[in-house]
């Protein structure tokens, strides 16, 4: 049998074959993983861990191996955004509103990863209820990315809403862990971590159990530290589900078998607005060089114009913000989680609400409800549903010259833990680069491609058609390949 | 358009959120700044476009007018912070 340390780090795919082989068993890799999350605690990675369920399921996968029924995702050991509903495990959305929460009921997305074989090692930390880019908005205090800069010990944001997640990947305290994606709460994360990262087209994943933020965005999907892996993933975590309406009832692909690496015969589109001002001169030049990566991989670049573009962000947040405000009304101490007052109902509700919501989701709650009230609905609201479909429209024409749009994930490299706290648009400015995709539905990744100045981690995003997800794999495969990209965190759970 | 510490103590009475004095003051002011930042979409010209409800073009699915599931009070009433029976229990509303 291999050590436990050799376990760590391996991806997806080699777990899996070191199983079929016979070189480690699930419980071996369960036990390992424990350990790996102790190694990392400082991290602030998850919010719950699990390690009786982790042991519980890797035996159980054990026993299903030897009766030669192999999931997927057989004894893959993987970590669940705290986002997901899971049964008799408490959930919180990373929020103290859902504080005692324990689902009796189990999310469509991770019961697929279970059907698959795989193991929870626990609930991963997160923005308060997916609204954040730096995890800083978490009740359970904010994660920190296992990166630091060249020289520098001072503790760097991982990203968010689904920083754990990445974190966890990062530091090879799992091999993959899923997210959601409301406004590149999966992709901006996956930048900062040096991960991949993600979003399925819209409708892809069944957002059954998953804790609603905005509903007309939110996307579940995987993040890992190979393509390979997210394929792996996603061909799990997708698929139509009757009791999700908007889930779409069409195939699910072999993700993995579109990793032929070969870009010959596709078109890549390179959208002018997304050279932003301000944007440091290493972003561009890494931009620059994953299009010429993949042209020398055999596709022809094209120079596409999206007009829109500068537009998402503030649509953004008047739907996402519109939509969580009513969402988040559910939170009334009556249901669920934390209750405060007992005088009478309208100041239960108050004080409930006004203690257990974090002041960003106060804040998006309260931009919510002014543009949805009389008198201001068409103004904001529904002037930003019509931009949205110009936004949207965008896409569909380039799309008419070319297969995958290729631009940067974030403007910037992770920033310092705490920064930007005081200065909630510059906050939002994050998601300049994800949030068009988010409205439009388009799946979308980002691929980790090089360094920063400071030695921190830059991505680049690929974003492919509606249900063009084949696609985006072939295409990130290929960069993946060219950028050759070495990980280097400082705190690592394993010896790698 | 700037919201004034009234306009926010409003929102905040519709929204149900309980908001200290010294809190409306500052989420005035950041509520102001998010609000002119996004105004900037009214320089947008969107005749002729129909609000966008849905990225996905499909038609809503349509099911048997069946009971498909029920019959499971302990676990909608398993998280309840104060229950009996199978009630929600809330402060006196009716006096």
């Amino acid at each position: 049998m291999a050590g436990s340390d050799d376990m760590i780090g391996l991806s997806i795919a080699e777990m899996r074959d070191g199983m079929s082989l016979g070189e480690f068993t699930a419980l071996n890799l369960a036990e390992a993983h424990i350990c790996a999350a102790k190694n990392v605690k400082e991290l602030c990675g998850y919010v719950t861990e699990t390690p009786d369920q982790a042991k519980e399921m890797a035996v159980a996968s054990d026993a299903r191996r030897a009766k030669n029924e192999v999931g997927a995702l057989e004894g893959v050991p993987l970590a669940i955004k705290d986002l997901f509903c899971t049964k008799n495990v408490p959930t919180t959305a990373a929020s103290q509103i859902l504080s005692g929460f324990r689902p009796t009921y189990e999310s469509s997305v991770t019961a697929n990863l279970w059907r698959a074989g795989a193991v929870m090692t626990g609930k991963a930390n997160m923005d308060e209820f997916a609204m954040g880019s730096s995890n800083m908005t978490s009740y359970f205090g904010p994660v920190q990315n296992p990166w630091r800069r060249e020289g520098d010990e001072q503790a760097v944001a991982p990203g968010g809403s689904s920083g754990g997640s990445a974190a966890l990947v990062a530091a090879s305290a799992v091999p993959g862990a899923i997210g959601t994606d409301t406004g590149g709460s999966i992709r901006q994360p996956a930048a900062f971590c040096g991960v991949v990262g993600m979003k399925p087209t819209y409708g892809r994943c069944s957002r059954w159990g998953i804790i609603a933020f905005a509903s007309s965005l939110d996307q579940a999907g995987p993040i890992t530290r190979t393509v390979q892996d997210a394929a792996i993933m996603l061909s799990v975590m997708a698929g139509h589900d009757p009791k999700d309406s908007t889930s779409v009832d069409i195939a699910v692909p072999e993700y993995e078998a579109a990793l032929t690496g070969s870009m010959r015969g596709l078109k890549v589109g390179i959208p002018s607005e997304y050279r932003v001002d301000g944007m440091p001169g290493e972003i561009e030049k890494l931009w620059a060089e994953g299009a010429d990566w993949l042209l020398r991989s055999g596709a022809e670049l094209v120079d596409i114009s999206l007009p829109y573009t500068k537009y998402a962000l503030p649509t953004y947040y008047i739907i996402a913000p519109a939509e969580a405000s009513s969402n988040l009304a559910r939170y009334d101490g009556v249901k669920y989680g934390l209750r405060l007052s007992n005088d009478d109902l309208e100041t239960q509700y108050a004080k409930t609400r006004g203690t257990g919501f974090g002041a960003e989701v106060k804040r998006r709650i309260m931009i919510g409800t002014y543009v949805l009230s009389a008198g201001y609905y068409d103004a904001y609201y529904l002037r930003a549903q019509r931009v949205r479909r110009l936004i949207a429209r965008d896409f569909e024409q380039a799309f008419e010259k070319v297969d995958v749009i290729l631009t940067p994930t974030a403007p910037h490299e992770a920033f310092t833990l705490g920064d930007k706290m005081d200065d909630p648009v510059a906050m939002y400015l994050n998601d300049v680069f994800t949030v068009p995709a988010s409205l439009a539905g388009l799946p979308a990744i980002s691929v980790p491609s090089g360094l920063s100045a400071n030695g921190l981690p830059l991505g680049l995003q690929l974003i492919a058609p509606a249900f063009g997800e084949s696609t985006l794999f072939r295409a990130a495969s290929s960069l993946e390949s060219c950028a050759g990209f070495v990980p280097r965190p400082t705190i690592v759970a394993g010896p790698n | 358009m700037a919201l004034d510490k009234e306009i926010v103590a409003r929102i905040a009475k519709l929204a149900r959120l309980e908001i200290t004095e010294s809190d409306l003051e500052v989420m005035s002011q950041e509520l102001s700044q998010i609000l002119s930042w996004i105004e900037q979409l009214e320089e947008v010209n969107i005749e002729g476009f129909e609000p966008m409800t849905s990225v996905v073009k499909m038609d809503l699915k349509v099911r048997e007018d069946v009971v498909t599931d029920g019959d499971q009070a302990d676990d909608i009433l398993a998280n309840a912070p104060e229950r009996k029976d199978h009630f929600f229990v809330v402060p006196k509303v009716i006096e």
